[in-house]
């Protein structure tokens, strides 16, 4: 085997894990950048995609129609989850984790209760190619495309429309934004929903890769959350360098020692940066620039 | 002599609800029907009323970590799992003579106490506070199970300890105090009832004796505003991180109690479910009292107990439902409303009688 299948190798596993790890936690992040608030429940909102996107899968549709259809419904989810619960706890951060937390026990035993303990999964499309001795799935290549799209759609919203102005405005100065005019708490709504329909995407998307199970979310929240800390509020100078980051952590833990020590390996990660940069890489980032 | 009296005096201050003879005579009345309680029941109901006591010290930690000193931690399964699997290692090798298992019921809390200061470090030197402090423990936690979960293998063992993966360690001895002539081994009945009781009320005096003293009134003042105590001139972390390892330490306790109780311990126990039900207790209960989150735990428990047996799968979502709306309605807590009501009424009364 040559110098270049061990680069391609190595290439696409960092591209899986960046992949992954974006994607996980790129609507954990929306939420956390705008309203300091962590939802515990993210992984069931993924959960929740991956679930819809499966039974519209087995009720005729496409894959993307079925994915499209997981991210709408988990935003719609969003918005009933925000105005019956975070709505009231915006003073109160630290209950609202625990708020959510409960939401994640309801969501993920009424699940358990209503589906079953497994749903029958997707196929995972487009097959395998062959480079060297291995063959690796194309299916892991489009995740990584659809991360950097995720990623590009969002700072188009933020940054080039409407919505996105109201919504920087409301994160900068609440009181200030609401004194110009801008319904903040309809902001705060149509936030909760996209993080919740990033999520949703997240599952939809990661669907025909894995078996669903109810508690399928915790697979996904450690990663999530490990990114989120490190990265900080911003999605793009945090979220972003903190997915490359511990995807080089993840990816070359993984090949060493195997999935467990990738995972040991985030974590270690986490705790010796958030030891030198309590803010996160964009609060450090952003202090560089001031 | 008069630093004892002293010691005696801040069983009851600011920072604990409950005072004078009225609360004092209803808690020895309490303390009473405890006592005599396994006379009136058969061993097997003793022995689940153990399994309830068991975790009053979890929910104790979680009451002083997060009640008190206002962070929120996610990571007490973690000790408490750390401390189980401690003792199960330490007693699984070198057995249960010579009160060898209290040796490693202590040894196990120290284990457990010991991470804390190294992961407390790293979290309250490094300035995480709020929202980041409950993730990282949480993400801990959350790695430990899955550590723990896939040590399946006959190459995962501590000496002669294997730990045996998902399906967990068993078969340690239970808790033995060495007695001339014949030790005594407490079996998860009247005997574990009886040690796990007395500790129980020496850990419940002893936390408020501690948080009513300047100490304890220092981990008030972080809580209610860190920049302010600071200004006053106390190292803030040093207070947190010693208050995250006493509570790491309760946590252990009952890792070893619950590992000594039942004879196992699993993975499972350091899972989300696991970690959230003390979240549920402490803030059902009234996470900013003692009293409260015992009563409000031994309630909870109890309930959840109930709810088990005639409608298994509907129990957890119950607890969430329980939680998301103590949350929402009453933030501080069910027991410690009805217990500042309860107060606030007596205190009419006296006035009235006065």
């Amino acid at each position: 085997m040559d110098i270049a299948t061990h680069v391609f190798s190595a290439l696409y596993q960092f591209g899986d894990a960046f992949a992954f790890l974006v994607l996980s936690a790129c609507g954990l992040a929306v939420i956390f950048g705008m309203m300091g608030v962590i939802n515990l429940a993210h992984g069931e909102f993924i959960m929740c995609g991956a679930y819809v996107t499966a039974a519209t899968v087995h009720a005729g549709l496409p894959l993307p129609l079925g994915i499209l259809a997981g991210t709408v419904v988990s935003a719609l989810v969003g918005v009933l989850v925000e105005l019956a619960v975070i709505r009231h706890l915006y003073d109160r951060p630290l209950d609202t984790i625990v708020a959510t937390w409960g939401l994640s026990l309801i969501a993920t035993q009424g699940t358990l209760i209503m589906v079953g303990s497994t749903m029958a999964g997707v196929g995972t499309p487009f097959g395998s190619f062959q480079v060297g001795d291995y063959s690796y799935s194309i299916y892991r290549i489009v995740l990584f495309c659809a991360a950097l799209g995720v990623l590009a759609a969002l700072y188009a919203l933020f940054n080039w429309t409407r919505f996105g102005v109201l919504a920087r405005a409301t994160i900068q100065v609440p009181h200030m934004a609401a004194a110009l005019g801008v319904d903040t708490r309809l902001i705060y709504s149509l936030t909760f929903a996209c993080g919740a329909g990033l999520a949703g995407l997240a599952g939809g998307l990661y669907a025909p890769t894995m078996t669903l199970v109810p508690t399928m979310g915790a697979t996904f929240i450690m990663e999530a959350f490990v990114t989120v800390v490190i990265g900080g509020a911003d999605v793009f100078l945090g979220t972003a360098p903190a997915g490359g980051l511990l995807a080089i952590v993840k990816s070359g833990m993984t090949s060493w020692q195997g999935q467990l020590f990738g995972q040991i390996g985030l974590l270690v990660a986490v705790i010796i940066v958030v030891r030198v940069l309590p803010k996160g890489i964009s609060g450090f980032v952003l202090r560089e620039r001031t | 002599m008069t630093g004892f009296v002293s010691l005696f005096r801040r069983l009851e201050g600011p920072q604990t609800v409950g005072r004078g003879p009225a609360f004092w005579s209803l808690f020895a009345i309490v303390l009473a029907i405890g006592l005599a309680y396994p006379l009136f029941s058969d061993g097997y109901t003793v022995g689940n009323t153990v399994y309830f006591f068991v975790w009053v010290f979890i929910a104790l930690s979680l009451c002083l970590i997060w009640g008190y000193g206002g962070s929120l931690s996610f990571g007490q399964t973690a000790f408490f799992g750390i401390a189980g699997y401690g003792y199960g290692v330490l007693t699984l090798n070198f057995g249960a003579a010579y009160g060898f298992t209290l040796v490693a019921f202590v040894a196990a809390i120290a284990i457990a106490a010991l991470f804390a200061v190294l992961l407390g470090y790293f979290m309250f030197f490094g300035r995480i506070a709020g929202v980041f402090l409950g993730i990282v423990t949480l993400a801990v936690t959350l790695m430990l199970e899955r550590f723990m979960a896939q040590t399946a293998g006959p190459e995962w063992h501590i000496g002669s300890a294997r730990l045996n993966g998902f399906n967990g360690m068993s078969a340690m001895p239970p808790l033995t105090i060495p007695w001339p002539g014949q030790p005594i081994v407490l079996f998860a009945d009247v005997g574990l009832y009886y040690f796990v009781l007395g500790l129980l009320v020496f850990v419940y005096l002893a936390l408020r004796i501690l948080m009513n003293s300047s100490f304890g009134n220092v981990i008030v003042a972080i809580r209610e505003n860190p920049e302010r105590a600071e200004m006053l001139g106390y190292d803030i972390r040093k207070y947190q991180l010693i208050t995250f390892v006493i509570g790491a330490a309760l946590a252990g306790i009952s890792g070893v109690l619950y590992t000594a109780w039942g004879q196992y311990i699993t993975p499972s126990s350091m899972g989300m479910t696991a970690a959230a039900l003390p979240l549920i207790w402490v803030a059902v209960g009234g996470r900013s009292d003692l009293t409260s989150t015992v009563v409000g735990t031994l309630v909870v428990l109890a309930a959840f107990q109930a709810l088990t047996i005639y409608g298994s799968q509907y129990a957890l979502v119950f607890m969430g439902v329980l939680l998301v709306l103590t949350v929402l309605i009453a933030p501080n807590g069910l027991v410690l409303g009805a217990m500042n009501w309860l107060g606030r009424l007596a205190a009419r009364l006296t006035r009235r009688a006065g």
